[in-house]
């Protein structure tokens, strides 16, 4: 093959288009709408009071939670153009780190997220080291198989619940006080993650490191040229986004008091990129509302049939398929919005 | 202890072969087409479910599966023209998020057809019983059956790539596919015959261990993930990789579960040695992945500037 076309085809991991930043939330305002969202969110406990419908603190919460975990992904997918097919497993690392350290009585939320973060971290500098000295399928199936390196190891951890996973007694205390004890503090406390980490990772992509790291999205070899190292700036965002998704991994596992494997499992992380993607990627506002709309859309089509998931697959080939630009594409278009 | 290795390495190169018709097709797949496909695990899935069916229509395994291996042939030209036709041309993104789908919809949908509760079917009374090894060791009758129908299938596919016209097609695509195509060759055809024939090689495999395993939804996600281990240490696009790569982890994960806990009971306690043993073990693969990678990151047998 010639060296131009090679490079054609293979100068981005996983081989992302420019023009696909477009859906739900591209564009201006999205900013705005962000913050809409989340004073739509802070509201949402009174408002569930008001309507006796308290099960709907504990939805929102999980919501939240994926949103963590989508925002995460897009500075990898988004900003940095790798499709990484594994990122579920930092999700479960952090639900992990909060799992074995309760179970050896440490309950202090603090020192768990910082075991969780220093965890995701190091599992996302390892694999991700690997796995960007590759490009293109390669790329996300190195991705897909360490996430699932990580998926068995936890499966076979029998110490730990193995398979079936292992319940919590209780929610993580903070500095010794149970401020999670209740739905209602835990809520806010996600949504304070939720807003602390849209704000870093804002701030983060618009600083000179977010420049190079899209600017090696658009066209790595010039970068190269132009004396940038794009391996350090991906990897930085690998490792970033692996700590920011084991903070939400923390999350959940207090949110549901449970911990099981699952949570890695590989249609999980693609759960997440199917989030990144339907919100628009590389706009943070997108991620938090594609993992709106695409938990919302989950539950209802569970509610709809249990085979929902025939529903769900069905609509992402036919969207995929029969829309220009793919799903972010479509719903640009849905949206009344000319194509980037 | 030699009884129990040679046991274990016959079992591991039984498992490979397996891994390696699935793998053949898929390497073919995103060689010469680059396309990432997720959903090829399913093809094996609907191989098994296709043997178990025909198996159960006619009474006979053999006729069942020689029903069953047209059927994938089938099945697998259909996704091609409904689908996979569609996402050459797109990103790996689109290519990744269709292929997803296809599996949450496919998985469903056989569980919707055969129902969710897992299928046996029985090991034909011709291949059934063991064959004596060395004393009184004894193996599988069934399994060598496997393992010399995995064998005959890569030798047959060895001279359909090196040594038929397709086959240097097939070769040539995978160098460079828009310069074949350029040069006259109708390469949608070819495109659409490599996918049926990787559809039908992944469902023998799926046929094959259907009076082994038990047949339900979602039994092609795990073979998917190893089969994407075994082309990435093999070099995607190359046969020979995959055929290679195949064997060495089906050695690696079989040999690794059963003996890595007695390696390690040499340096430890006994229980220790066992629960790390255990826990280690379904790791060697990835790991074994890993080091490929760190010292040839385009696998041990690139496509792509050398032939397959």
């Amino acid at each position: 093959m010639s060296a131009g076309l090679s490079e054609a085809a293979f100068d981005t991991a996983g081989r992302v288009g420019p023009g696909r930043r477009a859906g739900l939330f591209a564009g201006g305002g999205a900013t705005l709408a962000a913050g809409l969202i989340f004073l739509a969110l802070a509201l949402l406990p009174p408002v569930a009071t008001l309507i006796d419908d308290p099960f709907l603190v504990v939805t929102a919460t999980r919501i939240m939670i994926f949103a963590i975990a989508a925002l995460s992904l897009d500075l990898v997918l988004g900003y940095g153009a790798m499709v990484s097919f594994g990122h579920a497993a930092f999700l479960g690392i952090g639900a992990y780190a909060v799992a074995i350290l309760a179970a050896n009585g440490i309950d202090d939320l603090f020192l768990q997220a910082v075991a969780a973060i220093l965890a995701a971290a190091l599992f996302a500098f390892v694999t991700g080291a690997i796995s960007l000295r590759t490009k293109g399928v390669y790329f996300i199936m190195i991705t897909l198989a360490f996430g699932q390196m990580a998926y068995f190891f936890m499966v076979s951890l029998s110490a730990y619940g193995g398979d079936d996973g292992i319940t919590l007694d209780a929610r993580s205390t903070l500095f010794g006080l149970p401020v999670l004890a209740g739905d209602l503090g835990l809520f806010y406390l996600v949504l304070a993650v939720l807003v602390v980490a849209f704000a870093g990772l804002r701030a983060l992509t618009l600083s000179r490191f977010g420049r190079v790291l899209r600017g090696t999205r658009e066209n790595p070899v010039r970068m190269q040229a132009i004396g940038f190292a794009p391996f350090r700036y991906q990897l930085t965002a690998y490792v970033i986004a692996g700590a920011l998704a084991g903070v939400a991994g923390v999350l959940l596992a207090n949110q549901a008091e449970f911990v099981s494997p699952a949570y890695m499992s590989w249609q999980r992380s693609g759960e997440l990129i199917v989030m990144v993607v339907l919100g628009g990627m590389g706009t943070l506002a997108g991620a938090i509302g594609g993992a709106i709309a695409f938990m919302l859309l989950e539950d209802w089509l569970a509610l709809a049939s249990e085979h929902w998931k025939l529903g769900l697959g069905l609509l992402l080939v036919l969207l995929v398929l029969f829309s220009r630009g793919g799903i972010a594409g479509a719903i640009g278009r849905l949206a009344g919005r000319s194509e980037a | 202890m030699f009884n129990l290795f040679l046991l274990q390495a016959l079992n591991g190169a039984q498992f490979g072969i397996l891994l390696f018709l699935v793998a053949a097709g898929l390497t073919l797949i995103f060689g010469i087409m680059d396309l990432i496909n997720l959903a090829h695990g399913v093809l094996y899935m609907v191989g098994a479910y296709f043997a178990a069916t025909f198996t159960g229509l006619t009474g006979d395994f053999l006729l069942g599966l020689a029903l069953a291996l047209p059927a994938c042939l089938l099945f697998g030209i259909v996704l091609e023209v409904l689908v996979f036709r569609r996402l050459y041309e797109r990103d790996h993104l689109d290519q990744v998020l269709a292929t997803f789908g296809l599996i949450l919809m496919l998985n469903e949908a056989v569980k919707i057809v055969w129902g969710a509760a897992p299928m046996s079917v029985p090991i034909p009374d011709l291949l059934s019983g063991s064959i004596p090894l060395i004393g009184p060791l004894q193996y599988p009758f069934y399994r060598v059956v496997i393992i010399a129908a995995g064998l005959l299938s890569a030798f047959g596919l060895w001279v359909l790539v090196n040594h038929t016209r397709i086959g240097m097609l097939l070769r040539a695509g995978a160098v460079n596919a828009p310069m074949v195509s350029a040069l006259g060759v109708d390469i949608r055809r070819l495109f659409m015959l490599v996918f049926g024939f990787g559809a039908m090689l992944a469902g023998f495999a799926g046929a094959m261990v259907a009076p082994i395993l038990s047949v339900e939804p979602g039994m092609g996600d795990s073979v998917l993930i190893l089969t994407f281990v075994v082309i990435v240490i093999g070099g995607v696009g190359s046969v020979r990789g995959a055929f290679v790569a195949a064997i060495l982890v089906g050695l690696v994960d079989t040999l690794g579960r059963t003996f890595g806990p007695i390696v390690l009971r040499s340096l430890m306690d006994p229980s220790a040695a066992s629960q790390t043993g255990r826990t280690l073990a379904p790791m060697l693969i990835y790991i074994l992945m890993a080091a490929v990678l760190f010292f040839r990151p385009s696998g041990l047998f690139p496509a792509k500037g050398a032939a397959a």
